[in-house]
C-alpha cells in the first residue's frame, strides 16, 4: 500500500518533470527567436538601404551628349574654350549672362563648365528607378517595360553612391545631387560641438569624481546631469532656437564680429547648430568621463598623495593619463550620437537648400542627416535613392568612428 | 611668550609648515566646479525659456488669420465695413486690420458695424482687400481638454497630438518590451559567452543607427510591409503603426541592455539555490532571477517609454503631417514631436503663433519625459534588492 503510493507520487513527479523540461525548451526557443529578431531587423535595415542605393534607372537626356561633340572630341575631353562655346550655343543668352554674372567664366575651372552643361544642356531626367533586387531578378522585364513605356530613355545600372555623389553639391535634380555641402556642414557642427563640450564635460567629470564633497549641491548637479541625458533631443533644439539663434543672434550670426551683414544675417548658423549639439552631448560626455575616472584605481591616487602631490597634480599627472582612453572612447560615442542627430537641427533652422560650401562658423548650414530627412520626405522616387545612398555614407562614417573607438579602447586598455 | 614667536620666525625662514592658501589649486577647483555647475544652467535655461515662452503663448493676445477681406477701401472714420465673400465667417469680437484693432459690434451679412481704433490703436484708412485678423487667446484649460489642434483657427487642444504620441509610444512599448526582455533573459541566463560576444555588439549597432535612417526604414520598408499584409485600403501611406513598430525596434537595444545589466546583477547564489531545489533553468530564470531584478527591468521600461515619447525623426517621416484625432493605428496622425519639426521646418517667424506654440508643446513634452525619468530613477533607488 505504502510503496504503491510512493511509486505513483514518483510517476507524478516524473511526468511533471517531462512537461517542465518541455516548457523549458519551448521558452528557450522563444527567447532565441526574440534575440534573433534584433539581428534580422538589422540585416533587413541594411538590405533596404543597399537595395535602394543601387539599381536600374531609366534616364532621358534632353540633348544627346554625342551630338555636342565637336570634331569627334567627346564632351569629357573638351578644352575649356570649346565647353564655353558649347554652353553658349545651347542655352538662352539671358541664362548665359547669369552664369557669367555669378562667376566669370575665366575664373571657373573646366569641370565646373562641364557640370553646367550637364545640368542645363543635357539635363538628364530620371524617369523611373528600380531597386537592386528587382534589377537583378527581373532584368529582362524591366528592359522590355522601358522600351515600351519610355522609348527615348536609356536604361542604365546605376550606383547612387559614387564619387560624384560625395563631391557634388545639393541640386534639385536627384541624378546630379550630392552630399558635399552636407558632409562639410556636419563636420563643422561636430567640430564646434566637441570644441565646446569636451573640455567642459571632462572638467565637470573631474570635479564630480575627484573634488566634490558629498554635499547637497553636488548631489543636485549629479542628478541633474543624469536627467539631462534623458531629455529628448528636440527639446535641446527648442532651447538652441530660443538662446543661440534668437537671444544671442548678434554673436551667432557673426554681426558682432563684423563677419556678416546686419541687414540679412540671422542666428541660424553653423555656430548655433554646433553649440546646440554641444549642449546635447555634454551630459553624455560627463557621464562617460566619470565612468572612466571611476575606473582609475584608488591606490594610484593614494600613492600620489603620499608623495606630497596636491589634488590637481594628482589629477593632471595620474588620473587624466590613466582615464584618457576611456574618456576618448566615450567622447567618440558622443560624437557619433551628435552626427546622427537631426531633430534639434531642424528646429533651430537648418537651411533646406544651400549649394555653397560653408565658409566658416557664421555660414548657413545643412548636415548629412538633415539632407537624408529632406530627401526622404520628397515624393519623387529618385530622391529616395539618394536618401538611401546618403544613409549609407552616414552609416559608413559612424561605423568608422565606432571602430576607432573600439580600437582605441583595446589598444590603451590597462588592467590593474 | 617671546620664545615661541622666535621659533616660528626661524621656522618660517626655512620651511613654513603653516597651512597656506593654494591660489592655483583653489582657482582650478573653482573652474572645475563651474563646469559642473553649467549643467544646472542648461536645465534652468530649458525651464526658463520653455516656461517664459509658454506663458507668452497662453497669456498674450495673438492674431490668427481669417482670410476675410474688406471689400471696399475705408477711411479713418468709417464705422460700417463691407466684407468680401472668402474666408471664415466673422462674429462680434476683437479683430485687427494692419496695425489697427477694431471691435465688431453688429454683423449683418457682409456688412459689419465696428468700433474703430480700440485698445489704444490709431484709426487709419485701409485699402480694399486687406484681411481681418482674429484675436486669439489660448487658454490652459482648453490646451489640456480640447480635441482639435488648429492654432490659426484659435483651437488649441493638445489631445490630437498627445493621442498620437501615446499611440506611437504604446505600440513601440508593445513591440520592444517582450522582445527586449526575452533578449535580455537569453543573453544573461542562457547564452554562451561566445554567443554573447557576437550578439551584444549587434545590439549596440542597432542602438547606434541614427533615427533619421530608421525613419527612412519605416517609410520604405515597414509601411509597404504593413500595406501588403493588411491591404492598401486599410493602411495609409503615412500611419502610426509603422512609426510605432520602428520606434519599438529602436528602443529594443535600450531595454535589453539595461535589463540584462539588472539580471546579471542578481547574485549567482540565488540561481544555485534554485537549481539545488530542483528548479529547471526556465523556472530559475522566470521565478527567481526576473523577480529579483524586477526594479531594474521596470526602470528600463520607463526610460524606454520616455525615449519613445521624445523620439522625433521616425514620426516626422513616417506617421504623417497634420494633427488628427484618431484611434486607428493605420491612419496618419501627427505626434507632438512631429508637429514641432514640421512647423519649425520653414522659416519660423519669432513671436508668431506657431513659434510660441512649439514652446508650449515643448514644455509639456519636457515635463512628461522628466517625470518618467525621475520615476525610473526613484524605482531603481527605492526597490533595488541589495544582496550581500
Amino acid at each position: 500500500m505504502r510503496s504503491k503510493r510512493r511509486r505513483s507520487e514518483f510517476t507524478e513527479v516524473g511526468s511533471k518533470l517531462t512537461s517542465r523540461h518541455t516548457w523549458g525548451k519551448i521558452w528557450l526557443v522563444a527567447f532565441q527567436a526574440a534575440t534573433l529578431i534584433g539581428v534580422v531587423v538589422l540585416t533587413v535595415l541594411l538590405l533596404t538601404i543597399i537595395n535602394k542605393s543601387f539599381g536600374y534607372t531609366a534616364i532621358e537626356n534632353q540633348v544627346d551628349p554625342d551630338s555636342l561633340a565637336v570634331a569627334g572630341i567627346p564632351l569629357e575631353e573638351m578644352s575649356k574654350e570649346t565647353l564655353i562655346e558649347a554652353l553658349r550655343a545651347n542655352v538662352s543668352a539671358g541664362l548665359f549672362a547669369r552664369f557669367e554674372n555669378d562667376q566669370p567664366f575665366d575664373e571657373r575651372p573646366a569641370s565646373d563648365l562641364y557640370d553646367l552643361i550637364q545640368e542645363w544642356v543635357i539635363n538628364p531626367a530620371v524617369l523611373e528607378t528600380w531597386n537592386l533586387s528587382d534589377s537583378l531578378l527581373r532584368r529582362d522585364e524591366i528592359a522590355a517595360l522601358v522600351q515600351q513605356k519610355y522609348p527615348g530613355a536609356e536604361l542604365q545600372f546605376r550606383s547612387w553612391l559614387n564619387p560624384d555623389f560625395i563631391r557634388s553639391q545639393q541640386s534639385s535634380h536627384p541624378e546630379i545631387a550630392g552630399v558635399r555641402t552636407a558632409i562639410l556642414g556636419s563636420l563643422w557642427t561636430i567640430f564646434i560641438a566637441i570644441f565646446f563640450s569636451l573640455p567642459v564635460g571632462v572638467a565637470a567629470a573631474i570635479y564630480l569624481q575627484e573634488y566634490a564633497p558629498d554635499s547637497f549641491i553636488n548631489r543636485i548637479i549629479q542628478t541633474n546631469i543624469n536627467n539631462l541625458a534623458g531629455v529628448p533631443s528636440i527639446i535641446y533644439g527648442i532651447l538652441g532656437l530660443a538662446i543661440f539663434v534668437r537671444a544671442f543672434s548678434m554673436f551667432t550670426s557673426g554681426v558682432a564680429f563684423g563677419a556678416a551683414d546686419p541687414a540679412t544675417a540671422n542666428g541660424r548658423t553653423i555656430i548655433s547648430a554646433g553649440l546646440t549639439l554641444g549642449v546635447l552631448v555634454l551630459p553624455l560626455i560627463i557621464i562617460n568621463a566619470q565612468e572612466a575616472i571611476k575606473a582609475v584605481p584608488q591606490s594610484l591616487r593614494e600613492a600620489s598623495f603620499a608623495l606630497g602631490a596636491s589634488r590637481w597634480e594628482t589629477v593632471r599627472s595620474h588620473i587624466l593619463p590613466n582615464a584618457l582612453p576611456g574618456i576618448l572612447t566615450g567622447s567618440i560615442l558622443a560624437v557619433s550620437r551628435a552626427i546622427g542627430e537631426t531633430a534639434p537641427l531642424v528646429v533651430i533652422g537648418a537651411s533646406t537648400f544651400i549649394q555653397v560650401d560653408p565658409e566658416g562658423p557664421f555660414s548657413k548650414f545643412t548636415s548629412l542627416p538633415i539632407q537624408i530627412f529632406q530627401w526622404t520626405v520628397r515624393p519623387q522616387g529618385a530622391f529616395q535613392n539618394i536618401a538611401a545612398a546618403a544613409s549609407l555614407v552616414l552609416l559608413i562614417l559612424l561605423l568608422t568612428l565606432n571602430a576607432t573607438a573600439i580600437i582605441l579602447r583595446n589598444r590603451f586598455r590597462r588592467s590593474y | 611668550m617671546s620664545t615661541p614667536t622666535t621659533t616660528q620666525t626661524t621656522f618660517a625662514a626655512g620651511h613654513d609648515l603653516r597651512r597656506r592658501p593654494r591660489i592655483r589649486e583653489i582657482t582650478i577647483k573653482g573652474f572645475l566646479f563651474l563646469c559642473g555647475f553649467l549643467s544646472i544652467f542648461v536645465t534652468t535655461g530649458i525651464i526658463y525659456e520653455l516656461g517664459k515662452e509658454s506663458l507668452l503663448f497662453f497669456g498674450r493676445q495673438q492674431w490668427g488669420n481669417t482670410n476675410k477681406q474688406i471689400a471696399v477701401a475705408i477711411d479713418a472714420e468709417q464705422t460700417v465695413l463691407e466684407l468680401g465673400t472668402q474666408g471664415a465667417s466673422v462674429s462680434a469680437g476683437i479683430y485687427r486690420i494692419e496695425n489697427e484693432i477694431i471691435e465688431i459690434e453688429i454683423v449683418d451679412g457682409a456688412i459689419v458695424t465696428v468700433q474703430r481704433g480700440v485698445q489704444n490703436t490709431q484709426a487709419t484708412p485701409h485699402r480694399a482687400g486687406l484681411a481681418l485678423e482674429e484675436e486669439i487667446r489660448p487658454d490652459v484649460v482648453e490646451f489640456f481638454t480640447g480635441t482639435e489642434w488648429a492654432p490659426h483657427l484659435g483651437r488649441f487642444g493638445i489631445w490630437p497630438l498627445l493621442n498620437a504620441t501615446l499611440m506611437v509610444s504604446g505600440i513601440a512599448i508593445l513591440v520592444a518590451v517582450p522582445l527586449g526582455l526575452a533578449t535580455a533573459i537569453y543573453l544573461s541566463e542562457y547564452a554562451s559567452s561566445r554567443a554573447r560576444n557576437v550578439l551584444k555588439p549587434i545590439l549596440e549597432v542597432l542602438a547606434g543607427v541614427p533615427t533619421v535612417v530608421y525613419g527612412f526604414f519605416a517609410l520604405t520598408f515597414m509601411t509597404p510591409l504593413l500595406r501588403s499584409i493588411f491591404g492598401v485600403d486599410v493602411v495609409n501611406i503615412y500611419n502610426v503603426a509603422s512609426a510605432g513598430i520602428v520606434i519599438g525596434i529602436l528602443i529594443l537595444p535600450f531595454i535589453s541592455t539595461v535589463s540584462e545589466d539588472a539580471l546579471s546583477a542578481v547574485p549567482r547564489s540565488l540561481r544555485e539555490a534554485a537549481y539545488a531545489l530542483g528548479a529547471t533553468r526556465l523556472e530559475t530564470a522566470l521565478r527567481i532571477v526576473v523577480p529579483a531584478a524586477i526594479s531594474g527591468i521596470f526602470a528600463a521600461v520607463i526610460l524606454a517609454a520616455s525615449r519613445a515619447i521624445g523620439e522625433t525623426m521616425v514620426v516626422a517621416i513616417a506617421s504623417g503631417a497634420g494633427p488628427n484625432f484618431t484611434f486607428n493605428p493605420f491612419k496618419a496622425a501627427e505626434t507632438m514631436t512631429g508637429h514641432i519639426v514640421r512647423i519649425s521646418g520653414g522659416d519660423l517667424t519669432y513671436d508668431s503663433l506657431d513659434y510660441n506654440s512649439i514652446f508650449a508643446i515643448g514644455l509639456f513634452l519636457f515635463v512628461t519625459t522628466l517625470f518618467l525619468n525621475v520615476i525610473s530613477q526613484r524605482i531603481v533607488r527605492r526597490f533595488r534588492e541589495v544582496y550581500e
